[in-house]
């Protein structure tokens, strides 16, 4: 169809339509008036003769119309009319829908990015994770990979990764610290991917251990570090002070299989025991972080899985000193499988159902406004139905309206998240690691937005459907429309379940408020004010076997030196440190040291003497360390008090007593420390064990420093900390950072969650206040007849109030009851994202009862300020 | 005001267009023209409001079944004439046939018994 000549030819049309409808008026009026009929006659009859002739007029120009779309305009340019004609309305509806639609947005956004994006390699949807069967992970040793990649039937080809934190020395002699990824030979070649720049090593470049020093750079890292100079490639920089060839630059959207993740580069695998010191030839030593690989073409996920346990089982076999349960499972390796996988679901799902409810909240409110607008106006629609006008034309101009409104608001709304998702694109929420989130919107983004404004405004515009369809316009221009509601109504409902959600978003965060500050004050088994980290790892500062602890123990004695310093301690890691070591313990009197046989997985500490003085850790009886616990000393430990009572039965038996590690060494028990949080802070008591760093030296090393209370602030402790550092090492790559920053990790999901929750928590707050104080100014504006004849009949003000509000403030409480009681058990789920999350805490129901109080009053006081100040008299003059 | 539904107004559907088809048949006309001659050739019996001609020859325009002129008439005013084309007669001979046959059917349903014929 080529509407467009035809629509400036329509032009032409209604125009001579017009001038004949005209000249047909004026015929009639002449002929009239030749009858002998007055002017004035002869114009009324001729016109009654004509019919409605704006009605006839667009007939006429309906059948030149394509199909609806004028009539449409004309529609939208009418609802435009109408929402200028009540500015207030028309922005509040708006800003309702802008802050309902951007939070879906941006909920869904996230949920898009993590879960429904697929990875930017070859086949993404036949690519996936080794996990094992029986915990959310993927470790293995190098030699069990190498037997899966060669021996399964099942895959196109197994690739493995780990990641290593290095210094990277480009040659400036200033290295700074940063993450690569360590592939198989066969990653790049997999995973179907080019070069951006140079080339990628490949399965032929291995050779065994440190055969191939290559570097492939992501393109994020080159471009931010290296200024996209193309000359970098066949570049040598130093990886912890080793050489290695720059090979070329990755693709521009590729930074590796982890959401999460992004390395700035890559590094062959066969590398990583020159950067990190495990070695490609240990079964029991299960460093390789990761094995993806792409399913065969025909392959079920079962009998990859039946085929992959085969192997498992005839390994666990030939090796069972070494080998664990060897059974897998399948899963998607976007999230590193269920282990970020599940949480993150539960969590995106539980955040869309709740932006999802917050959306629906504001349809109701709007519904109720519009439904209060449609009453407002029926007269108006009564006229219209009287002059001719169907009643399908009125909706589908109500309908029109409730849409703009709804595009309008989904307009603003997109554009605000797009804004906020930027933002967080680009936020960088770690310092030491390269975790990002990459949320940013696509065409899905924009249409699920789209999808929801128009599915919102059908729901809010279907609200008053039924009013206008029950019209009857004698009726209405009769009586002036003062009916009392009916006792219970739909939008009675809609209140209370908009009311309801937002006191569960309001308790649900306050708990996840109030768990968040009281987990940053409790004690963890360890101090964290008044405390310094700095972690250096000597292995990359070019350390190795001997040197390593005479060297810690010169930086013990240099910070002891800063004034204020109180105590100074070591460890390989600290809790919370994300590579806080782990090792399996056996009893005594273990027949044999299989891992069936595992009496604890205890994490382990490797630390000096004074550590515990410095951490603050109490030891509740026994000795610390001292440096007398060397090498040529007999081995021995202190554990915490879960150790004691996992491996010894009580925290009393364990002293003196003797336990064995995996490698057969047997320790002794000279001490037992406080129980603590070592990894998250969710998790039950634990097991954990402090060895003397002198017994089993660690190239890993945080010292940690406690200062003074009252002496000065952090940063200059810091400093002092930095230059004294570098006075014995000016090549060290050093982090000082104070003891809360590494937690935060551990924190970012519940901050997260209780950010979002505050969030939600606000929307459902205005939007209570919204669509109480609609209903309650509604309420009150029809009833002012009423009002002033109580008043002019002596109601009290109270007695005016309670007319007025009554509905509304019952509403309220009937609302907010439910949805603290609602709150209360949502918590429960809470509780195992943000720690001491508990319902029962007075401090929360007090202030969630609080809160909507408070909301009510805001939403009541302008209505109630509007009953109070009714003058009976005015009110009766004005009929 | 008394106002009837708007489905009243029309006759029922082509009805009008068949009887301006009708009339330009014999003679071209302009709108005014029209509604006089309709009312005039039915002696009143239809009352059908002058304007709601023409959204029929509107439709009868765009479907190309008479076209349209301005020009002056008898009386020296300013007229848009109408002619029927010549798809416009042959929809006619169609329309008549049909409704022939239509009212024949009616006829049959109201007056049972007699023969439609004599």
């Amino acid at each position: 169809m080529n509407w467009v000549p035809s629509f400036f030819r329509r032009r032409q049309i209604y125009n001579e339509l017009n001038e004949e409808l005209r000249l047909h008026i004026e015929e009639r009026v002449e002929q009239l008036k030749r009858e002998g009929m007055s002017p004035a006659e002869a114009e009324r009859r001729a016109r009654v003769a004509f019919g409605n002739p704006s009605l006839i007029e667009e007939r006429s120009r309906e059948v030149w119309q394509w199909p609806t779309l004028e009539s449409i305009q004309a529609d939208v340019r009418f609802a435009f009319r109408q929402l200028r004609r009540s500015p207030g309305f028309t922005a509040a509806a708006v800003l309702t829908l802008a802050l309902a639609i951007g939070a879906n947005a941006v909920v869904f956004s996230v949920l898009n990015a993590f879960l429904l994006r697929p990875l930017p390699v070859a086949r993404p949807e036949s690519l996936y994770q080794l996990q094992h069967s029986y915990e959310a992970s993927s470790y293995q040793s190098y030699p069990d990979y190498l037997d899966l990649r060669d021996r399964n039937h099942s895959f196109d080809s197994l690739m493995a990764f780990s990641a290593d934190e290095v210094g990277l020395d480009s040659g400036k002699g200033d290295p700074t610290e940063i993450w690569i990824e360590d592939a198989s030979g066969n990653y790049f070649d997999a995973l179907g991917l080019q070069p951006y720049l140079g080339r990628f090593f490949h399965a032929s470049d291995e050779h065994g251990a440190d055969s191939a020093p290559d570097f492939v750079l992501s393109y994020e890292y080159w471009h931010a570090h290296f200024q996209d100079d193309r000359n970098v490639v066949g570049r040598v920089v130093r990886l912890n002070r080793h050489p290695f060839t720059i090979l070329g630059v990755a693709p521009p959207d590729f930074n590796g299989t982890l959401l999460f993740f992004n390395p700035a580069g890559f590094v062959p695998l066969v590398e990583h025991p020159a950067l990190a010191g495990n070695d490609l030839t240990t079964r029991g030593d299960r460093w390789v972080f990761d094995v993806i690989g792409y399913l065969k073409p025909g392959v079920t996920g079962g009998r990859a899985v039946a085929d992959l346990n085969s192997i498992g089982s005839s390994l666990e076999k030939a090796y069972p000193k070494d080998e664990r349960k060897m059974t897998f499972t399948l899963v998607r390796p976007s999230l590193y499988g269920d282990y970020l996988g599940r949480p993150v679901k539960a969590f995106l799902a539980g955040l869309m159902l709740l932006t999802m409810l917050i959306l629906l909240a504001a349809c109701a409110n709007l519904g109720s406004l519009f439904a209060a607008r449609a009453a407002d106006r029926s007269r108006e629609v009564a006229l219209r139905l009287a002059l001719g006008s169907t009643r399908k034309r009125i909706l589908r101009a109500l309908f029109t309206e409730a849409i703009v409104i709804s595009l309008a608001g989904g307009a603003v709304g997109l554009g605000g998240s797009v804004f906020l998702l930027r933002a967080l694109t680009a936020w960088r929420p770690f310092a030491g690691l390269p975790l990002h989130l990459a949320v940013n919107p696509d065409a899905r983004v924009y249409l699920a937005a789209l999808l929801l404004a128009i599915v919102s405004g059908v729901l809010f515009g279907a609200v008053p459907v039924r009013q206008v369809l029950h019209t009857n316009p004698y009726e209405v221009i009769k009586a002036s429309g003062s009916r009392a509601g009916r006792r219970v109504s739909v939008r009675d409902l809609l209140l209370v379940t908009q009311i309801a959600i937002c006191a569960v978003l309001v308790t649900s965060s306050l708990v996840a408020v109030r768990g968040l500050a009281r987990s940053l004050h409790a004690h963890f088994g360890f101090e964290l004010q008044h405390t310094m980290l700095a972690e250096a790892d000597l292995g990359m500062a070019g350390y190795s076997g001997d040197r390593v602890p005479p060297m810690q123990k010169r930086m013990l004695r240099a910070l002891e030196t800063i004034p204020g310093v109180e105590a100074v301690g070591l460890a390989d890691n600290v809790p919370f440190d994300p590579a806080i070591g782990n090792a399996m313990v056996f009893r005594d009197n273990s027949p044999d040291l299989l891992p069936v046989n595992t009496a604890a997985h205890a994490y382990s500490l490797h630390i000096s003497p004074g550590y515990f003085r410095a951490a603050g850790t109490i030891l509740l009886s026994g000795r610390d360390f001292s440096w007398q616990d060397d090498i040529n000393s007999p081995r021995i430990a202190v554990v915490n008090a879960e150790f004691a009572r996992r491996l010894f039965g009580s925290v009393g038996a364990a002293l003196g007593h003797y336990y064995k590690l995996r490698d057969g060494t047997r320790i002794q028990v000279v001490g037992i420390a406080e129980d603590g949080k070592y990894y998250s802070l969710t998790e039950d008591p634990q097991p954990a064990q402090f060895l003397p760093i002198l017994q089993s030296p660690m190239t890993g090393t945080t010292l940690v420093v406690r200062a003074r209370p009252a002496l000065g602030n952090a940063s200059d402790l810091a400093s002092a900390m930095r230059a004294t550092l570098r006075q014995l090492d000016a090549g060290m790559p050093v982090v000082v950072e104070t003891r809360f920053k590494p937690m935060e990790v551990t924190l970012f999901g519940p901050r997260m969650a209780t950010v979002a929750l505050g969030v939600l928590g606000l929307m459902g707050a205005m939007l209570s206040i919204t669509g109480i104080f609609g209903m309650a100014g509604y309420a009150v504006s029809r009833r002012l007849r009423e009002l002033g004849i109580r008043v002019a009949l002596g109601a009290q003000q109270k007695e005016v109030l309670q007319a007025a509000l009554g509905r509304a403030v019952k509403l309220l409480a009937f609302g907010s009851a439910a949805g603290l009681l609602l709150g209360l058990l949502a918590t429960r789920i809470l509780a195992h994202i943000v720690y001491q999350a508990t319902p029962r805490d007075p401090l929360v129901l007090a202030g969630v009862v609080l809160a909507m109080a408070l909301l009510g009053l805001v939403a009541t006081w302008i209505p109630a300020q509007r009953a109070l100040s009714i003058d009976p008299l005015v009110l009766l003059r004005e009929d | 005001m008394p106002m009837q539904d708007t489905s009243s107004r029309d006759l029922f559907p082509g009805a009008l267009e068949m009887m301006i088809l009708e009339s330009l048949r014999r003679q071209p006309a302009h709108g005014y023209a029209l509604v006089q001659h309709i009312q005039q050739r039915s002696r009143n019996l239809l009352q059908v409001e002058e304007g709601s001609l023409y959204p029929a020859l509107q439709r009868l325009l765009k479907a190309k079944l008479v076209k349209a002129e301005w020009g002056v008439s008898s009386t020296h005013r300013r007229v848009r004439t109408y002619q029927i084309t010549s798809a416009g007669l042959r929809r006619l001979e169609e329309q008549r046939s049909s409704f022939e046959r239509m009212f024949e059917g009616i006829a049959l349903v109201l007056h049972p018994g007699k023969s439609p014929a004599s």
